[in-house]
């Protein structure tokens, strides 16, 4: 049997580099020996990729992409269809799952300094990814055809219309018609299910390859690849990724399933933070629900949207700030002159811009799934900002918070105090 | 052939007119298919005007029609809502209607052709939520000062009775009065100037 075996793959190996690419990629790709909790979820974000995409093929098996349509297909699906409301719900749930993944990936990047070069392509690779799945999740919660849907849709593509002169004709070209409308939906279905699926598999395969070639960062932030063994020239501190990270991998796929079971099975809704209430009633394009407000993953650069005034008469603005919050992540390898990448080996003022940013992040994005006047107004006696709503005024300090954290990143990570980075990685 | 030396920079001129035209051509076949995006045939003739019988809208009432998918309020604004519509032109961003959100027979005190009848497309100028009417002066929750008007729940842009924002909303202008003319006392075309406009 094993010669037989062993004859196959020969065959194969003469005509694919089947046991080079499993030698470059998994049993002879050396990571660092030191990964921890935090490296968890680059493989994650993988495994719920693969969920979407194949609970989303058979999602489509039911789905109807026409106004008339869509909504009772969608309650046909969860109603009539044998397992579809699992399916449906393994769908709602691993689009939220996969931004908490995704985002505590990005938080991993900027604990260790990942970005830092030489990863700086793995890096904008992942930035891409991030604006890929944005417009995934976008374009796909348009699909039910709700309320929140429709206007969800309506108010971002109506972002576009504030653009200086060129504005509402873009606007018009995105929906295809003069409202959001079957025309626009149509379209959203072939954007949600086949053009951005292929950027953001293209974008993953690039991220991963640039990753291999490079090879991984570590909680030290130090590159493995400078202590070669002198004989084999594999690194002293690398593993081989197979099978010591996949098995690792495996326990953090279970636990994760487990976690993800319990939301599908026990709160697939989560309260409204993943399926809001109002999409449960049929797009009416003459009513706006009295509170909207987006899924919960876009709300922090919602609200750095609200918090931005007009200025000449115009929301742009606050649009191009929206816009910016999202690009800043780009800029970071450049913007980061610290001498060490990762937190253990930086000093205060990095630890504390980066605990300012996180908390901005947070409280901005709680503020944007509440209307503005959910902390009420200051009283009209207090300077500066008597009468205005509370949460506006947070918001707004917050937002500044955000773009510092950025902004002056150049110069409180050259000025930082460092600790001296060792040789080898530590435990 | 063989022993003629290679002409380098007559390579790259045909290399690099080749590349050019080449990204013309590929210029060109992107046309049509940016192009078909745009609302079709079918999308522009939706886009027809709507005829609305107004007689049956009681003082002080509003109904909504759906003129090219988007909803037109008709507000048969009655005497004590037209007077208050008077007296808060220094709480307005724009109350003199200096930016052409109306036409041109709507640029008047009341912004309509008839003073009582008020048509706008009740999309908010923010971000295109459809604002909530909250036509009773000092309506529950507005404050006691409103003088009735409408109030946009994505954002809290504030309207009063004729469109015209509030300062200190989100919204930039007012809401748009359409293009609309009354065919007759009791008929009201939305979507078209008419004759003499």
């Amino acid at each position: 049997m094993q010669k037989y075996l062993t004859c196959a793959l020969n065959w194969v190996d003469e005509r694919f580099p089947l046991t080079a690419n499993w030698k470059a990629h998994l049993s002879e790709y050396y990571a660092p020996k030191n990964f921890n909790f935090w490296y968890f979820f680059g493989s994650l974000a993988m495994l719920v990729l693969a969920i979407q995409i194949i609970t989303g093929i058979f999602l489509t098996m039911n789905y109807k992409p026409d106004a008339e349509l869509a909504f009772a297909s969608v309650e046909y699906i969860m109603r009539d269809v044998n397992w579809g409301w699992l399916i449906r719900y393994m769908h709602s749930t691993g689009a939220s799952m996969f931004f908490v993944v995704v985002y505590l990936h990005m938080f991993r990047g900027l604990l260790y300094g990942s970005y830092r070069g030489p990863r700086e392509l793995i890096w904008l690779f992942g930035v891409g990814i991030f604006l890929c799945l944005m417009g995934e999740a976008f374009f796909g919660y348009l699909l039910p055809w709700g309320q929140m849907s429709y206007w969800g849709a309506q108010v971002i593509i109506n972002l576009f219309t504030s653009i200086p002169f060129i504005g509402p004709d873009v606007s018009l070209w995105l929906r295809g018609d003069y409202m959001v409308s079957d025309a626009t939906l149509n379209r959203f279905f072939a954007f949600h299910v086949i053009a951005l699926p292929l950027v953001l598999v293209g974008l993953v395969v690039a991220h991963i390859i640039a990753l291999h070639e490079v090879g991984s960062n570590n909680p030290d932030g130090i590159e493995i690849k400078k202590n070669k063994d002198p004989v084999t020239h594999i690194p002293l501190d690398g593993i081989p990724f197979h099978p010591y990270y996949t098995v690792k991998d495996i326990v953090g796929v279970v636990v994760f399933l487990m976690v993800f079971s319990a939301i599908v099975f026990f709160a697939p809704e989560m309260g409204g933070y993943f399926l809001e209430a109002n999409n449960f009633i049929p797009a009416d394009p003459l009513k706006t629900p009295p509170h909207i407000a987006p899924v919960w993953y876009f709300t922090p650069y919602y609200s750095i949207l609200r918090a931005v005034p007009p200025l000449f008469n115009s929301q742009f603005p606050g649009v191009v700030a929206m816009g910016a919050s999202v690009m800043a992540f780009a800029a970071l390898p450049w913007l980061d002159k610290s001498p060490v990448k990762s937190i253990r080996y930086r000093g205060p003022k990095y630890k504390s811009w980066l605990a300012a940013f996180v908390v901005s992040f947070l409280i901005l994005g709680y503020l944007g799934t509440e209307p503005s006047n959910v902390w009420g107004q200051f009283g009209a006696g207090v300077p500066l900002v008597g009468g205005a709503d509370r949460a506006t005024v947070v918001a707004r300090v917050l937002t500044v918070v955000y773009f510092l954290f950025f902004a002056l990143m150049p110069w409180y990570t050259k000025s930082d105090k460092t600790k001296p980075v060792p040789e080898r990685v530590t435990g | 052939m063989a022993n003629q030396e290679v002409d380098q920079s007559k390579r790259r001129f045909l290399i690099a007119a080749t590349t050019a035209m080449g990204g013309v051509a590929t210029a060109a076949v992107a046309v049509p298919f940016v192009m078909s995006m745009l609302p079709s045939e079918r999308a522009k003739a939706a886009g027809a005007p709507v005829e609305v019988d107004i007689s049956k809208i009681e003082p002080g009432a509003m109904v909504t029609v759906e003129w090219r998918g988007k909803p037109v309020w008709l507000i048969n604004r009655n005497q004590e809502m037209l007077d208050n519509l008077v007296k808060h032109d220094e709480k307005l961003s724009d109350p003199k209607l200096d930016v052409p959100q109306q036409p041109e027979y709507a640029k008047n005190a009341t912004r309509s052709r008839k003073p009582n009848l008020m048509v706008l497309v009740g999309i908010c100028t923010h971000l295109g939520c459809s604002p909530t009417s909250k036509l009773k002066a000092g309506e529950e929750g507005m404050g006691s000062d409103w003088p009735g008007g409408f109030f946009c729940p994505c954002h809290g842009s504030k309207f009063d009775l004729s469109g015209r924002v509030f300062k200190g909303s989100p919204a930039p202008i007012n809401l748009e009065v359409p293009p609309h003319y009354y065919i007759s006392d009791s008929r009201l075309l939305i979507g078209e100037d008419g004759k003499g406009a």
